[in-house]
């Protein structure tokens, strides 16, 4: 580094201290930062012996230290030096903070500095009554020693004075300005509308944003932008021209302009009105007014409208459709609001709560009463608190009879979205014909109760009865069973002289005590013959008995039915010898064996032929057995060619202790039971027997039986 | 008839009705038959273990002890076990032969019975093999 060599002067303090005066005026004078620093280097090295200076002043923008004033430097070297302000380790930059000055001794300070290579101090410059600020600058000076000069010093504090009121003038000259047009173009580019300066011919000066739209483009804009943004600056131009010619104050025009973006038509209002004086460079400004969405609007608001009318319309029409459903209902309706009063009425509630004028006072007096009933039922709604409906009965009368008229009245409250109440409605049913109907249904359930008793009382008695009947039924059976008894007995009682009679006769007739005469063996026959008919009769008796009595077994065999009717005739051959009739049997071959109660059927067929040959004087008696595959069934007839039985006895001839001649002089001998007995033993067999017969035409008795009897 | 005295078997009649015993015995000497005769059926009892009859001729109806205690007591005694016991009755009604047979009566013979009927019953139930069937005489 090369070095200005500053000539030493020897100057007296008189002199010294006259240049300090001079300095301070000359300094007073100056505007310019650099000049006052050139002039401070230029007094310290003529009168403080300083070889080297420097004045390095903080930048704001951007935050540099750099050299705006040297001597005893070169300039050029001096020019090269910058240092950044955030570089906070540098020595010169602390320096710049530094409450006194900084030493900076030769050799030792390895920073890059504009003083290299020579000791030297470095004073900031700072104003005394900003002490604790950073300085605006540094001063540097060539020093001998550590020792700091006086004139060093004091020219650092003048400087430091000078350049900080410098600074704050330069800040507050950049700040205001730069303020106020940022405001400015805050404020026009913040009006919604395009606002333009222009010169008188219509060239672009000032444009807010939204003008910028309209008129200007960027270069890499597309080319239909560039066309909409031409033509709308030739149309703005020629707007403007045509409203400076028609002198107009205040030009309004509409002109019609492209919305580059869009492409659509944009309608605006233009308000220009010239800016300035009226000297050499006159400007016009102008406001574009957009109304376009003025129109949109405007039509908007009459659709509004319209729309507004239809749904008025059709409101309407939903109250009449509502109006109509409400009177379509036979309940009356009554829509009240929360204050009480009625707002709607159907027909049918119009009827109860309203009357024409010229109605009689009674009816009018009604109405009143109705309305008053009214108000205190939906009153317990309204008073109820969160309540959605309430149920009761309200006495109401009809406004023209008179005649009362209960009613069930529901009242619901309709809410709003919000939950408010909006409306109370109330619902009123005619209770008349429901009470008329508890009524009957009352006398009905009377009536039928009252029906009900008597069928109990009924079938009271008739259980009664029918215990009366049980009774006399056991009475009846008891009296049976008495009867049985007393037949069995008496049967007894009548056995038991008989057996010693026929035993006593029997024997007689054997000769057991010694032969009998001829004479006496014919009368103890007589006898004999009477005491056995006596003793058929009482076992007769006893078989009906028996039978009644339920007390005659079955013993179920199988047998064959030609051996039984043999038996049968052989035990009868003493009376068929006796009766000069021609007897004769026919059984058929395939008769199968027959499985029933043998004695029984013997006994049957015995009683038939008997009464066969007791019936018949001349003629034949014939015994025949058939079977008959289909019914399963076996047949044994007994025919006769005797008297014979009219059709209208048959039955007669069944029944107990009868024949056909009932009278005491009858003609044939027998208890009448033999029949009776036949056909009882038949039906225990599940067979029966039949009669074909006619008067003096013979008789044929049938007995049929099931071939195997069930038991 | 057999007349051969002891050989001839005895029979022993117990009927509480004069007549009725009496003509039996009668018959049954007549043809041929020692007898025995009791009134009740107590004495039915020791004629029974005394003499050891061949056959019993027993009413059922008699005073002191019937004839169906009387039976049920001599066919429970081995002494009298195997003899048989024809009844005789002038009850006609089911329960009564039923009775007897529960009773353990051999034979059941109804009254009316002519003595030659019961003469021939008795003959049956001597006759061995021929104890089981029963007459029933009218």
């Amino acid at each position: 580094m090369s070095r200005n060599r500053i000539l030493h002067l020897p100057v007296g303090p008189r002199a010294v201290g006259q240049a300090k005066l001079e300095l301070v005026e000359l300094l007073l004078g100056l505007d310019d930062a650099a000049t006052c620093a050139q002039r401070a280097l230029e007094f310290l090295a003529r009168f403080a012996g300083v070889e080297q200076g420097v004045v390095i002043a903080a930048d704001v923008d951007p935050e540099l230290l750099i050299p705006i004033a040297a001597v005893g430097v070169s300039s050029l070297l001096a020019g090269e030096f910058s240092l950044s302000l955030d570089d906070k380790a540098h020595p010169l930059v602390r320096a710049l903070s530094g409450r006194s000055p900084t030493y900076f001794k030769r050799g030792v300070t390895q920073p890059h500095t504009p003083l290299d290579g020579t000791s030297f101090h470095a004073f900031p410059l700072r104003s005394e009554a900003l002490r604790d600020d950073a300085g605006v600058g540094l001063l540097l000076a060539t020093a001998p020693g550590l020792n700091v000069d006086p004139d060093a010093q004091w020219v650092a504090e003048v400087l430091g004075e000078k350049l900080t009121r410098l600074r704050a003038r330069e800040l507050l000259a950049t700040s205001r300005f730069g303020r106020e047009r940022a405001w400015l173009y805050g404020i026009i580019n913040a009006v919604t509308d395009p606002i333009l300066l222009t010169n008188t011919e219509g060239k672009l000066l000032i444009a807010n944003a939204r003008a910028e739209k309209l008129f200007t483009a960027t270069d890499d804009a597309s080319e239909g932008r560039w066309r909409a943004v031409g033509l709308n600056n030739m149309l703005f131009s020629a707007a403007l021209s045509a409203s400076t010619i028609g002198q107009h104050a205040s030009g309004r025009h509409e002109i019609l302009l492209v919305d580059p973006i869009e492409g659509t038509d944009l309608l605006f209002e233009l308000l220009s009105s010239p800016v300035g004086d009226s000297g050499a460079e006159a400007c016009v400004a102008s406001i574009l007014r957009n109304v376009t969405d003025l129109g949109r609007a405007h039509a908007e608001i009459e659709e509004n409208y319209r729309r507004l009318r239809a749904a008025e319309a059709e409101v309407r029409a939903e109250r009449h459709r509502i109006e109509l459903v409400m009177d379509s209902v036979a309940d009356p309706i009554v829509v009240t609001n929360p204050a009480g009063d009625v707002v709607l009425l159907n027909e049918p509630a119009e009827k109860l709560f309203t009357v024409r004028e010229d109605a009689s006072n009674e009816a009018q007096r009604r109405v009143r009463a109705n309305d008053a009933h009214f108000s205190s039922f939906v009153s317990n709604l309204l008073f109820s608190g969160s309540a959605l409906r309430h149920r009761g009965e309200v006495g109401l009368m009809e406004p023209e009879s008179g005649e009362a008229m209960p009613v069930e009245a529901i009242a619901g409250k309709v809410l709003s979205e919000t939950g408010e109440l909006t409306w109370v409605v109330t619902i009123l049913h005619d209770r008349r014909e429901a009470i008329e109907n508890e009524r009957l249904y009352e006398k009905l359930k009377l009536a039928s109760e009252d029906l009900e008793n008597r069928v109990q009382s009924a079938t009271a008695e008739l259980a009664q009865q029918n215990e009366l009947l049980r009774r006399q039924a056991i009475e009846l059976e008891q009296a049976s069973a008495m009867k049985s008894q007393f037949l069995a007995n008496v049967s007894h009682e009548l056995r038991t002289p008989l057996n010693a009679i026929l035993g006593y006769t029997s024997m007689l007739i054997q000769g057991v005590p010694g032969d009998a005469t001829a004479a006496q063996k014919k009368s103890l026959s007589r006898i004999d013959s009477n005491g056995r008919h006596l003793l058929t009769v009482i076992n007769e008796i006893l078989d009906i008995t028996r039978i009644e009595a339920g007390k005659m077994p079955l013993h179920v065999t199988a047998f064959r039915v030609s051996e039984l009717i043999n038996e049968v005739m052989s035990e009868l051959e003493p009376i068929v010898a006796r009766s000069r009739l021609r007897v004769s049997t026919e059984v058929s071959p395939r008769i199968p064996v027959l499985r029933t109660d043998r004695q029984k059927v013997k006994q049957i067929v015995l009683n038939l032929l008997s009464n066969a040959l007791k019936f018949t004087h001349e003629g034949a008696v014939k015994v025949s057995a058939t079977h008959n595959p289909r019914r399963k069934e076996i047949s044994i007839a007994v025919s006769d060619t005797g008297i014979g039985i009219a059709p209208e006895n048959h039955d007669k001839v069944f029944e107990d202790f009868r024949q056909v001649d009932n009278s005491p002089t009858r003609a044939y001998g027998g208890t009448g039971l033999g029949l009776s007995i036949c056909k009882r033993l038949a039906a225990m067999l599940d067979g029966r027997i039949t009669l074909d017969s006619e008067l003096g035409h013979g008789s044929v008795f049938s007995l049929q039986l099931p071939s195997s009897r069930r038991r | 008839m057999d007349k051969k005295g002891k050989s001839a078997p005895l029979v022993l009649v117990v009927d509480d009705f004069d007549d009725a015993r009496e003509m039996y015995t009668e018959y049954l000497e007549f043809a041929g038959y020692r007898v025995e005769s009791a009134r009740n059926g107590v004495e039915a009892l020791d004629r029974a273990f005394a003499q050891q009859p061949d056959v019993i001729l027993m009413d059922l109806s008699l005073p002191v002890m019937d004839g169906w205690e009387a039976t049920k007591r001599l066919k429970a005694d081995l002494r009298t076990q195997k003899i048989p016991i024809v009844a005789l009755t002038g009850h006609a009604l089911a329960g009564h032969a039923e009775g007897a047979k529960q009773a353990g009566c051999d034979a059941f013979v109804t009254k009316p019975c002519l003595p030659e009927a019961l003469v021939g019953e008795i003959k049956r139930i001597l006759t061995p093999g021929k104890r089981e069937s029963k007459a029933k005489a009218r």
